[in-house]
């Protein structure tokens, strides 16, 4: 997709996105098409690092988590407005992420997967201990009543999700195109080879763990005021890690689109599955859903397309002779 | 001596835990010369090569290429000063095609210029007699296509040093000679070659002068005849 047809896919997105809000009413529908946007971010995040470079990270909740409580501590402190929320929730994300990066880079492949679980489990830790922001027990937030142009605050949300979506899509579909993904690519491929190449490799890879931090702080730092109630157990959930990393996988994790389809389509079968079922069976449907995507369509969705277009193409080909 | 050196090895340490795998190993290799490393199998060859082309930092000791201490600069800055290597086990990037290979080095180590990267890229893939494969996987590739992508994407780094790690192993007599021909090709393009080879055969062809190592000391250097009358390098061949 060119440059051109992307951006004006982005401003259709958005565009209907508005528009959405000036026709429906019922409020559930804000509150689970956030959720989906949330997963779309996550998962766009989550691919540049895991996807794209081939470091499989399991601290998303860290991530996501320290952008909500960097929103909470601005709110408590400052009354900071939303937009300040975001800017502090993604710089704090992404020093974390350039921290980890400095940190455990060096490590390779599953020992770098069990560092960042360990990070969740530290600053899950660190924030049970810490009374200002509510300690173990939570703390309530007051949302705003009402936004400006927007009136209802949650349509308000639900509209920011939207643009950071988008922002986070268009940043992985940059990366995509740019010399950072072709090296990020290599990096994947053949680490010792790529740094051989001349491909910066520490210096790529400390990129790929900031923006993926940046992107992972932005989604988690509307989330005080989405919920109102910040508690470490629901920020640090399990539910963070595994579908940040089941969405790319299913999807396809080797391009931007993979990602986005993932989370519409595992975040939506989600929030149905939430109020027809219950919502403890999420993480159960998610989890059958991965290990039958490993076990017969590694690639994702994407890939099964590419496969079987690719498949289509011979036989008409051949039929053709 | 170190004067006219273009790579300059001073007494190179390395460790790995409580086993020394180089002890001050020194070498020189002149500009344009073609120069061959042999050992057993373990005497530290490979690991010179981590060490030179900065996979591996030293313990001890100093590399000097083209006037500039090199020691402990990362592996991607001394590709860019014009030192390339290919692996003795191909490590293509699999998930990309044969040209796509090739244009990693290009748009890295090449200096770079965007326009006519692809031209430049089908030029080695020419030379190497892979032009046809430019557009395959390169994880569909067969062996000998695997070694001569290896030598072509370390061409596409514009080496000035080219270290080629074993480019000949398991290939047959012919191929043998299809890739000392493509080596004596670069040579002649005025690339300095440094060749670490099993097949006796096809380093004392190429080879001007040569480096035997065993158990990580440096046990000989001369000519390739020198070498072969070498009693030291025959006992560390055959033993007593």
């Amino acid at each position: 997709m060119g440059a051109r047809s992307f951006g004006a896919v982005a401003l259709a997105v958005v565009v209907a996105g508005l528009a959405v809000t000036r026709v429906l009413d019922n409020q559930y529908y804000y509150f689970a098409g956030y959720v989906v946007l949330q997963y779309v971010v996550l998962a766009t995040a989550w691919n540049i690092l895991g996807g794209y470079t081939g470091y499989v990270n399991f601290g998303t909740p860290a991530f996501f988590a320290l952008g909500a409580y960097t929103a909470v501590v601005l709110i408590q402190s400052l009354k900071a407005p939303l937009a300040i929320q975001l800017v502090a929730g993604a710089i704090i994300s992404g020093l974390l992420g350039l921290a980890l990066g400095y940190l455990t880079l060096r490590l390779r492949g599953v020992f770098f997967s069990i560092a960042t679980l360990a990070l969740a489990v530290v600053l899950q830790t660190m924030f049970i201990n810490w009374e200002y922001t509510g300690g173990a027990r939570g703390i309530t937030l007051v949302r705003p009543a009402s936004a400006p142009l927007f009136g209802n605050y949650v349509q308000f949300l639900f509209v920011v999700m939207l643009g950071l979506a988008v922002l986070a899509v268009a940043t992985a579909w940059w990366i995509e195109r740019s010399w950072i993904g072709r090296g990020l690519t290599a990096i994947r491929d053949n680490e010792e080879a790529a740094e051989c190449m001349g491909v910066p490799t520490l210096r790529l890879k400390l990129v790929a763990t900031t923006v993926s931090g940046v992107l992972m702080g932005l989604a988690g730092a509307p989330f005080p005021y989405y919920v109102t109630f910040v508690e470490p157990t629901s920020v640090f959930d399990l539910n963070y890690a595994v579908n940040s990393l089941a969405m790319p996988m299913i999807g396809g994790s080797t391009t931007w689109i993979g990602p986005v389809i993932g989370a519409v389509l595992l975040g939506t079968a989600q929030q149905i599955a939430t109020v027809t079922i219950s919502s403890a069976l999420n993480l159960l449907l998610v989890g059958l859903i991965l290990v039958a995507f490993v076990i017969l369509a590694p690639e994702g969705i994407v890939g099964l397309v590419q496969r079987l277009a690719r498949r289509s193409g011979e036989r008409t080909r051949r039929s053709g002779v | 001596m170190s004067a006219e050196a273009f790579l300059d090895v001073q007494g190179v340490t390395k460790r790995f835990g409580g086993f020394q795998a180089l002890s001050a190993v020194s070498l020189q290799v002149r500009q344009g010369e073609r120069f061959g490393l042999i050992g057993p199998n373990g005497s530290g060859k490979t690991t010179l090569i981590n060490c030179i082309s900065g996979t591996l930092r030293t313990d001890g000791g100093r590399i000097v290429f083209a006037d500039q201490d090199i020691t402990t600069l990362p592996a991607h800055r001394r590709t860019r000063l014009g030192i390339a290597r290919s692996f003795q086990i191909p490590k293509p990037f699999t998930s990309m095609t044969v040209l796509q290979n090739l244009m990693i080095p290009i748009e890295y180590a090449g200096r770079g210029h965007r326009d006519g990267v692809v031209d430049e890229a089908m030029g080695i893939l020419g030379l190497m007699g892979l032009a046809a494969k430019a557009h395959v996987p390169s994880a569909a590739l067969t062996q000998i296509e695997m070694r001569k992508l290896e030598l072509a994407r370390a061409m596409a780094a514009r080496p000035r040093l080219l270290v080629s790690d074993e480019a000949m192993a398991g290939l047959s007599s012919t191929e043998v000679d299809d890739i000392l021909a493509i080596l004596f090709e670069l040579n002649q393009r005025g690339i300095t070659i440094v060749m670490i080879e099993h097949i006796m055969r096809a380093v004392m062809r190429f080879s001007e002068r040569i480096a035997v190592l065993d158990a990580g000391e440096k046990i000989a250097e001369g000519g390739p005849d020198e070498i072969l009358a070498d009693k030291r390098v025959e006992k560390a061949y055959l033993g007593e």
